[in-house]
């Protein structure tokens, strides 16, 4: 296989990219501590300027690209992921600078696994074979591993790395396991190939089935869907906030995307099957999610729950798309997928920033209680969280409520209305410890026994991007037609 | 459509700009700001009562503007002779809940008033949107400000009542979003309100889309079992709070079984009318029972409010036109009395600091004005003739009789339980033997007091004595929700001898119109 042009300018975007973190890389030793800055705004600029690449193929030609034999395939639904995700890890690497700094752990190759991490996610959104998107998914999760032990001086720093490499090695090495078996069916990795072969050998196949269940055990745990979530608490709550930011959106959208694609494009032919599987999965996360949410005292804890739930809305929206049958086919529940987790993901950035600039007497606020009058003491951060929250728990007219609102038509036009109705009983229940936020906040007064006055540590680039979060969360939430739009027209890949 | 300046969006807007204002604005002018604003509003509304043309049972004032293009949503605003009431009661009583609160509230001024604005805002948002979705972001949107209301601003145990409130409606109305969703599928997909109250929906699924309507709407009116929610968050709520909940929020329950439950699901709601009557009679005895053993003021009017509300709930579900009207009319008696009943429990309270019918015994003599008005609206609040709450009563309970005369009598007993924990209050309150050590502090209503509850004295003694304005306007629009709920609605394929297709042809035909008329 020799290399093309054009496939190379087919993956530019990429390759900006993983050039931009080699270089932050080389030049972290030579980069003196009071300079570093320049390393995070050096990899916003690469940013910057993938996100106007993209943004400019959408704008002029929105064609499905193959590139290098069709193991990638850069397509519309692919772009939207990718705009995405550049936003989301620009957003991450700007709320990450003055947390480092006092945190103390404002190291260059920070923003280099960020960055490599993001090429890891790109090749997933992307790719069209199986190992091509394990590739990508282990590129991402490596990445994530070093950069959750970051904190090397904190022991629950190291103890989320840990669990978090072996429990996420052994999901990869399923995921691997249900690869290898259906190539043995297929005699290829490609989607498309594996699409064909199960349409030959039909779906009662045992075989079929079980590579169909290993892969989907292996993205359950990328997803963090129960009962496969085990390392999600300990891993969000011990990891560097900003970290936790980023894999609870971007690992959550790219896996997200790279899951889709598998089962619509390479196993749609046992939608029937899956469908059943996902809708007990995603019922048992909304209710494990939320009833385990309640009890939460540390906030980190309590919002990776939170994202557990989110996830196992997505998966409602997701066995609509599979369910759906007629002229719209799983368009509706599709696109409602890609709407959520965008939606998903600026709110829950919102809510790591302010979480990240809470500061207590030089240690991190993480704990509910720490956030006890800070409507008082800083009114702005507070009404931030508020916004956040109340998006979060799904109430109008933030856009949580319009995430939650395609989500649940999607599921009643597949004729789960019963589905709806019980997912959203839960949602009722999750405004529960979303509001006992708001109700700390503003109703409590702070603890009279703490011994420095929480403060808050932020940056006017922080304060813009924060100020961006709480624009989308409301704007979207009155005029979602962009987004919504945009979505429809990605997902028309799949038609 | 009679009209085509934006009237109902100026409502909106309005009190949503005053709320913004407030964070631009120090603590000290942030109450005239609230006021400057829900006396606009007000000034904005009351031509609405002439512009309404009482003939015709179409929506007026309407707007019609797509806000969302996949699934087709429209910002679409109307108001009709059921709505044009409950309007107008809101930016009535909304000054009044800025000048109740203009010494009671003392710590983040900005922020209450800022709150009690969205509150205006989305209260009227839900009674004039004619786009189901819009309803339900108007209906949910008031869940945070009216949480932050109890929760900031309340009592002593402020925040047990407070999330307690928002878990109620909120699980109810999450069960009123799948029936809106599954509404649409059924209805022709649109969710114009309209349109949706002239689709045929199977018997069978009206049952359950009754039941997850019920679920929103009972909670919020509140309706028997539901109804806990109620005397803690009136409790613990600051006046203002208290007044907004009682006299609106209640409202939009009702408003919903009226707008939603009967037009859309008419098979359904005959099919439950038995145990909506059952549910009504049981608030109306029991409200007033546990009202006769309360201590608390607040949580006297509270369970009165429930055993009223009983009346409204009772009124609707009877389906007949003397019913309906009572029930309109005694949403708006009951935001009035209620009101004002909550005004004076919030004055005493800032005198004596209790709201304990024991601690605030002889007021008579110390504040004689005070006892005036007390004794006014808790004789309106029990059903004197020449007051507002005896017509609508009367027309309920007329519309029940023609129903069932066992339930009339039944109904007719909660007239003389509110009859005996009213009088029974004033006795004490204004009439007790004073306890000396309060006397000399109590001072007599200021003038600002005296603005306040003298627009809702007025207001109860108009629609005693001539109600005719009121009901003559509500009149089309009653007999238009009556008409759509007498037509064949039953689905083909429930009943497939009923006659084919021919009542949706018609159906069709009629949506047509009224969609073209309406816009």
């Amino acid at each position: 296989m020799s290399l093309y042009g054009t496939d190379l300018l087919a993956l530019l975007p990429e390759l900006i990219v993983v050039v931009t973190a080699c270089v932050v890389i080389a030049l972290d030793p030579i980069t003196p501590a009071s300079r570093r800055d320049l390393l995070a705004w050096l990899s916003v600029g690469a940013l910057a300027l993938c996100l106007g690449l993209t943004g400019w193929q959408i704008s002029v030609e929105n064609v499905r690209v193959s590139a290098f034999s069709d193991l990638v395939a850069i397509d519309a639904y692919a772009r939207f992921w990718k705009i995405l995700l550049y936003s989301v890890t620009g957003v991450t690497i700007v709320l990450s600078l003055p947390y480092l700094k006092a945190e103390r752990i404002h190291l260059g190759e920070y923003y280099g696994f960020i960055l490599l991490a993001l090429s890891g996610m790109l090749v997933m959104v992307s790719a069209v074979d199986l190992l091509t998107i394990y590739l990508g998914t282990e590129l991402m999760s490596i990445s994530l591993y070093v950069m959750t032990g970051l904190n090397r001086s904190k022991p629950r720093s190291l103890e989320a790395s840990a669990k978090y490499f072996v429990l996420g090695a052994f999901s990869s090495g399923i995921l691997l396991y249900g690869i290898s078996l259906l190539y043995g069916l297929a005699g290829s990795t490609k989607l498309a190939s594996i699409a064909g072969a199960i349409g030959t050998r039909g779906t009662d196949d045992p075989l079929v089935l079980i590579a169909t269940i290993l892969i989907a055990v292996g993205f359950s745990f990328k997803l963090a869907a129960v009962p496969f979530h085990m390392w999600t608490p300990d891993v969000y709550q011990g990891a560097p906030t900003s970290i936790t930011a980023f894999m609870a959106v971007a690992s959550k959208a790219a896996s997200f995307a790279a899951f889709i694609r598998v089962f619509v494009e390479g196993l749609g032919g046992l939608k029937a099957d899956w469908s059943i599987l996902f809708l007990i999965i995603s019922i048992l996360t909304l209710v494990l999610g939320n009833v385990v949410a309640i009890v939460q005292t540390n906030i980190k804890r309590m919002l990776a729950y939170s994202s557990i739930v989110h996830a196992g809305y997505v998966l409602v929206g997701f066995v609509a798309a599979g369910r759906g049958d007629g002229a719209s086919g799983g368009t509706p529940g599709l696109a409602s997928v890609m709407i959520y987790l965008a939606i998903y993901s600026f709110m829950t950035l919102g809510a790591f920033a302010v979480i990240g600039m809470l500061r207590k007497g030089g240690m991190e606020g993480e704990e509910i209680e720490d956030f006890a009058g800070l409507a008082k003491r800083q009114p702005l951060a507070a009404f931030l969280m508020l916004v956040f929250m109340a998006s979060l728990a799904g109430i109008p007219p933030t856009a949580g409520f319009i995430a939650k609102f395609y989500v649940f038509m999607a599921a009643v036009e597949a004729g789960l209305a019963w589905l709806a109705a019980v997912a959203l009983i839960f949602a009722a229940v999750s405004a529960y410890y979303y509001m006992r936020v708001v109700m700390v906040m503003y109703m409590r007064d702070p603890n009279p026994s703490s011994v420095a006055p929480p403060g808050l540590v932020t940056s006017p680039a922080l304060s813009f991007v924060l100020a961006c979060a709480v624009a989308g969360v409301i704007l979207f939430g009155l005029f979602p037609n962009p987004l919504v739009s945009f979505a429809l027209q990605s997902v028309l890949t799949f038609k | 459509m009679t009209n085509s300046f934006p009237w109902l969006s100026l409502l909106l807007v309005l009190p949503l700009a005053g709320a913004i204002a407030m964070s631009f604005v120090p603590e000290s002018t942030a109450r005239w700001i609230a006021l400057a604003a829900t006396l606009a509003d007000l000034c904005v509304a009351l031509p609405l009562w002439w512009l309404f043309d009482p003939q015709t049972s179409q929506m007026q004032f309407t707007e019609h503007v797509a806000w969302i293009n996949a699934p087709p949503i429209y910002y679409s605003l109307g108001l009709d002779g059921i709505s044009l009431p409950l309007v107008l009661m809101t930016v009535g009583i909304m000054p009044l809940c800025v000048l109740a609160s203009w010494n009671a509230i003392t710590t983040r001024v900005r922020g209450f008033m800022a709150m009690v604005l969205v509150m205006e805002t989305a209260m009227i948002g839900v009674f004039a949107a004619l786009d189901f979705v819009l309803f339900y972001v108007f209906w949910e949107a008031m869940l945070i400000p009216m949480y932050l209301l109890i929760g900031v601003w309340g009592g002593a145990n402020r925040l047990y009542a407070a999330i307690k409130f928002f878990l109620y409606t909120l699980a109810g109305s999450m069960l009123l979003l799948v029936a809106i969703f599954v509404m649409y599928y059924y209805g022709g997909h649109t969710f114009d309100i309209l349109a949706l109250s002239q689709g045929t929906y199977p018997a069978q699924l009206q049952m359950w889309l009754f039941l997850a309507f019920f679920a929103a709407f009972a909670v919020k009116v509140p309706m028997f079992p539901f109804h806990t929610w109620l005397p803690d968050a009136h409790v613990e709520a600051p006046t203002a709070g208290s007044v907004i909940l009682a006299s609106i929020l209640l409202k939009m329950g009702t408003y919903g079984f009226l707008r939603f439950s009967l037009p859309m699901l008419p098979d359904a709601s005959r099919f439950f009318t038995p145990i909506m009557v059952v549910l009504s009679i049981i608030a109306i005895i029991y409200g007033a029972y546990m009202a006769l053993a309360q201590v608390d003021l607040k949580k006297l009017i509270a369970y009165s409010s429930v055993s009223h509300m009983g009346f409204v709930t009772l009124g609707l579900f009877v389906l007949n036109q003397q019913g309906i009207e009572g029930a309109v009319l005694q949403m708006v008696n009951h935001g009035i009395t209620t009101g004002g009943l909550f005004l004076c429990v919030g004055i005493i309270y800032e005198r004596t600091h209790s709201r304990l019918i024991a601690d605030n015994v002889g007021l008579a003599a110390p504040m004689p004005q005070y006892a005036t008005f007390l004794v006014i609206f808790a004789l309106s609040s029990l059903g004197l003739p020449g007051t507002n709450s005896f017509v609508g009563e009367f027309l309920v309970l007329v519309g029940t009789f023609s129903w069932s005369k066992i339930a009339t009598a039944v109904a007719s007993l909660g007239i003389i339980l509110a009859a005996t924990y009213l009088l029974w209050m004033v006795q004490r309150v204004v009439f007790g033997v004073p306890s000396p050590h309060h006397l000399p502090t109590l001072r007599d209503l200021d003038q600002r007091e005296f603005v306040t509850l003298v627009p809702l004295v007025l207001l109860i003694f108009w629609i005693g004595f001539y109600p005719n304005p009121i009901v003559s306007r509500m009149h089309e629009s009653v007999t238009n929700t009556l008409a759509s709920m007498s037509r064949e609605k039953v689905a083909p394929t429930a009943h497939p001898s009923a006659g084919g297709t021919a009542p949706l042809l018609v159906d069709s035909d009629e949506q047509l119109e009224i969609q073209g008329g309406s816009r």
